[in-house]
């Protein structure tokens, strides 16, 4: 077929893939977390954005309050915000595809259209990827959800260490040079600071304004930390628009 | 019931971020400062994810099997391992720690 020598829809195949697989780990972690299988569904369905779900359950596993659930996992969506401008000024839908477009706007959708230089091929990459991650993360999620249900003592199995381990994954391809390190070095303490001293939960928005004051007033690299989990040319070299690739 | 609510209204909230960025006018994207507070929150708020599942128990700080996923996964990382292989070696580190009576 055709469409399958496009770059860019290779790319997005194998990033939905990948990105796919790991919505096994949400689901599984979502019901150990409390959450049942039809609220573990519900987040990759409707809120669809990996880092904004793994939030939610974070907050929640740990004796969080649902507000403040609510509130790191709508702070965590604001780059997303940035990706459909972006996403916006490339392709820019019309009519009723705006509205699908903004649903599947995440990290790995904008890091594989915008990695490409055709238009056609970004709006492919877009695409593929989006649609791509979108049935394979929910399918997965479903697996996990199944499978974390049926595991008893979520102890005993590691779970809160696979948390552990998920959240760390997720920041670490942001960590790219001196700055952002120091950032989450900052907020990290802020956060172990603040824990015997306010509810379950809050800790992690004493974070966020920590670090909302540190990009208010320092002038650093405006894309810093909108890096993808995991990015789609990692593999697949390719010149981006920024660069920075081999 | 609650618990629906939030995550409901979570939901509806990040689904108004991502349209948000396609109906305001293209200048706001060449304002950087936006931009900015998105990726510092975006490191800022997992870093704290990160510590606050490691040491935090409740409101109390405790030092347990935790911190051996913490660097189990951050070997994981260094040697480039994939997303998932990173989720098991922290699972695997806790519950080997646990095996072997380090809560």
């Amino acid at each position: 077929m055709k469409l399958l020598q496009s770059p860019a829809v290779r790319v997005g195949l194998s990033i939905s893939i990948a990105t796919g697989l790991y919505g096994v780990s949400f689901g599984a972690l979502s019901v150990t977390s409390g959450l049942d299988f039809w609220q573990t569904m519900a987040l990759s369905l409707l809120l669809f954005s990996g880092g904004s779900q793994f939030a939610f359950i974070g907050v929640v596993a740990g004796g969080g309050s649902g507000v403040a659930a609510m509130g790191a996992a709508t702070l965590l969506g604001m780059r997303n915000g940035i990706y459909g401008m972006q996403i916006n000024a490339l392709l820019q839908p019309r009519g009723w595809l705006r509205f699908a477009a903004a649903h599947v706007t995440i990290d790995e959708s904008t890091a594989t259209s915008t990695g490409q230089t055709d238009p056609l091929e970004q709006k492919r990459g877009f695409w593929t990827a989006g649609l791509g991650i979108f049935v394979l993360w929910n399918l997965f999620t479903a697996v996990g959800a199944l499978a974390g249900a049926a595991l008893g003592d979520p102890k005993q199995w590691g779970l809160d260490g696979a948390a552990v381990a998920a959240f760390l994954g997720l920041l670490w391809p942001r960590l790219k040079g001196r700055e952002p390190v120091a950032i989450a070095v900052v907020c990290a303490l802020a956060t172990v600071l603040a824990v015997p001293f306010v509810p379950a939960g809050v800790p992690i928005l004493v974070a966020a304004v920590v670090a909302a004051a540190i990009g208010w007033f320092s002038h650093g690299r405006s894309d810093e930390g909108l890096e993808p989990d995991v990015d789609p040319y990692a593999e697949h070299p390719h010149p981006r628009p920024s660069g920075d690739a081999t | 019931m609650t618990l629906w609510m939030w995550l409901l209204l979570s939901c509806v909230l990040a689904y108004a971020w991502k349209l948000l960025g396609y109906l305001v006018p293209a200048s706001v994207l060449r304002d950087p400062r936006m931009s900015r507070i998105a990726g510092t929150m975006t490191i800022g708020l997992l870093a704290s994810l990160t510590i606050v599942n490691t040491v935090a128990s409740g409101q109390a700080l405790a030092l347990d099997a935790r911190l051996g996923a913490l660097a189990a996964a951050g070997i994981a990382l260094v040697f480039r391992a994939p997303f998932l292989v990173v989720v098991i070696a922290g699972a695997g580190a806790a519950a080997g720690l646990r095996l072997l009576g380090w809560s």
